[in-house]
Parts: C-alpha cells; structure tokens; sequence
C-alpha cells in the first residue's frame, strides 16, 4: 500500500494503537502528523519509530476535546501542509466505574474526549477534504460499542456515538469521494488494558477464539488498509479486529 | 475584480459550470445544479475570499447568483 505525498493526522498518536497506526502510515509513505495531548516524551518516540521506518512526520500538541484549540491547531497544520488526506481519530480515555457511583465529570470527560473530539477533528478536515475531492476518516471504536461492557457505561456510548458519526459522515460526505469508516478493536494489548488483573484478562481470553489478546498492529494493519487507496469502495462500515471475541 | 466578477469566478470553479451559465438570475439548485453539499462548498469559498461570515439563516435566503452579490455588497458596506 502506498501512501506517498498524502499528509495523515493521527490523534493520540503518542502510544497504543495511535502510536501503531502512525508507523505504519509513514512507512507507507505518509507524512504523518502524531497528535498528542500531555505525553510529549512518547510523542517523540513514536517520531522516533517513524524515522526507523524510514518516514516522516511531525509531532503537534493539541486537546481534542477542546474546541477551540484542536481547530485552530488543525488548520494551522492544513496550512502548512497544504492538504489532509487522512484522519484517524483514535485519542480517547477511559474511566471506568459501575452506573450507580459514576461521575458526571466521569462521563463528561470520556464523551468530550472520544465522541466530541472525534467530530472537533472530523469538522476541522472536511472542507479540505471535500475541496480535494477525496480523503479518508478512519474512527477507532471499540467492540464495547456493540457488545456493551459492564463498568463501561461511559467509554461503550462513546464509542458507539462513534460508530453513529461514522455512517452519518460516510453518507454526507460520499459524493466528495471521502470514504469514512470505523474500525472496534477487541482486548488490545496496551496501557490501557495493562491495568486489568491476571484473573480477569484470564476470563477475557476464554472467550477469544483466536485465544490471544491483539497488538496494536493487528489494528494499524486495518487502518493502514482503509486508508489506502485499495478501499476506495468501502465506507460507512464497521471493521471488527478483536480476535473472534465479537461475531 | 469587482464583486460581481469574484462571484461568478467561484461560482465557475465551484459549480464546474460556464460563465455563460451564470447570469444574475440563475438559481444555484434549479439552474446551476448544485446540492446541498455544493452549496456549503460555495459559501465557504465566499466566505473565504470576501473575508465574512454568513449564518446558516442567512444562507437560507441566499438562492440565486444576484442574492449572493448584494449580500456581499451590503456584508461590505456597499450596498447596490
């Protein structure tokens, strides 16, 4: 897959799958823009990893929950690129609890963060997108947002709210050759996930089929492959990598 | 370039229609083909190359290439 002279925005591109999928877009050949909002240091190694692969890219600060400063921060970078082609909007958090002793701030943080920043960046592409008559927006969801997940009442609505914004934007912006999917990874191998107990990621695999927890380049493989030019033909669509664990 | 010219300019580059097409009367939906899509595309053109802002309730009222121009000339300050 070749990705030569298009410009991609990774948010949360420091660690995890971000991090995966920036690598793997600028060994393709894109410049990849690694977005991060605290983690400058890791943000400096995923750069690092791209030179390794022989690419390039650029490190940009910004919060994708904040209005103001992800679109200004966005178009400032369309400015001095000159184009966007790919957007993935993969920087999301969780902050897991039971329904009865969740937090407003909680939840507001996790919505704002996943769902909310996602359309901030999406907003802040299309018009470039659709004067260029093409691009692609991959979402990264998760399978939470179809199987649902106890003491996930937060992070499995955003990432369903996700899956909404994906096929209302695949409709909307199809006639301007923009393609925009989602990809639900399964249990991923990475910080995030590191926190569970030996006890429950024992539990977990039991109902993988393929009886393995997923890298975060089982997924940059996917994203790489919809944000190519090969899947040109597919939009508004849902790609599960998650082992089998959700059919 | 006048306001009249920079109009039609970007009506031709936007809408992919001739100039002949667009005569001050000419509907951008029935005569000029474009979709709600199109028109956005349109009015961010304008909004960029005039350096205004135009709401979404005045968009409403915006229908043909005469309505765009005098909205530009009053956004200006000079009104026709």
């Amino acid at each position: 897959m070749n990705l030569k002279g298009k410009v991609a925005l990774v948010t949360g591109g420091s660690r995890g799958i971000g991090r995966a999928v920036s690598v793997r877009l600028a060994g393709a050949g894109a410049f990849v823009i690694v977005n991060f909002a605290r983690n400058e240091e890791a943000a400096r190694e995923t750069l690092r990893l791209i030179g390794e692969a022989g690419g390039d890219g650029k490190i940009a600060r910004f919060d994708v929950s904040d209005d103001r400063e992800s679109t200004d921060a966005i178009a400032a970078l369309i400015k001095e690129k000159g184009r966007i082609d790919i957007l993935v909007n993969n920087a999301g958090e969780s902050r897991d609890g039971l329904l009865v002793r969740m937090k407003d701030r909680d939840w507001d943080r996790v919505i704002d963060t996943n769902l909310k920043g996602a359309f901030h960046c999406c907003r802040a592409v299309a018009y470039t997108m659709m004067k260029q008559r093409g691009g692609r927006i991959v979402n990264v969801s998760s399978v939470v947002a179809l199987s649902g997940n106890a003491g996930q009442a937060n992070y499995s609505a955003s990432k369903a709210g996700l899956v909404g914004l994906t096929k209302s934007l695949a409709r909307e912006l199809a006639p301007r050759a923009i393609c925009v999917n989602a990809v639900a990874p399964g249990l991923i191998d990475t910080d995030m996930t590191s926190a569970m107990t030996e006890e429950q990621r024992e539990t977990v695999l039991a109902g993988i089929p393929l009886s393995r927890l997923g890298t975060p380049d089982d997924v940059a493989g996917v994203v790489l492959f919809l944000a190519s030019d090969e899947a040109g033909y597919i939009t508004g669509q849902v790609i599960g990598v998650n082992g089998g664990l959700y059919m | 370039m006048s306001i009249e010219e920079k109009v039609i300019e970007i009506i031709v580059e936007q809408l992919d229609v001739t100039r002949e097409e667009c005569v001050p009367e000419a509907s951008f939906i029935e005569d000029l083909g474009a979709d709600s899509l199109d028109l956005v595309e349109l009015i961010m053109a304008m909004e960029e190359n005039f350096g205004i802002e135009i709401s979404d309730e005045e968009l409403q009222k915006i229908r043909t290439i005469q309505d765009a121009i005098n909205y530009i000339k009053k956004k200006k300050g000079l009104a026709s």
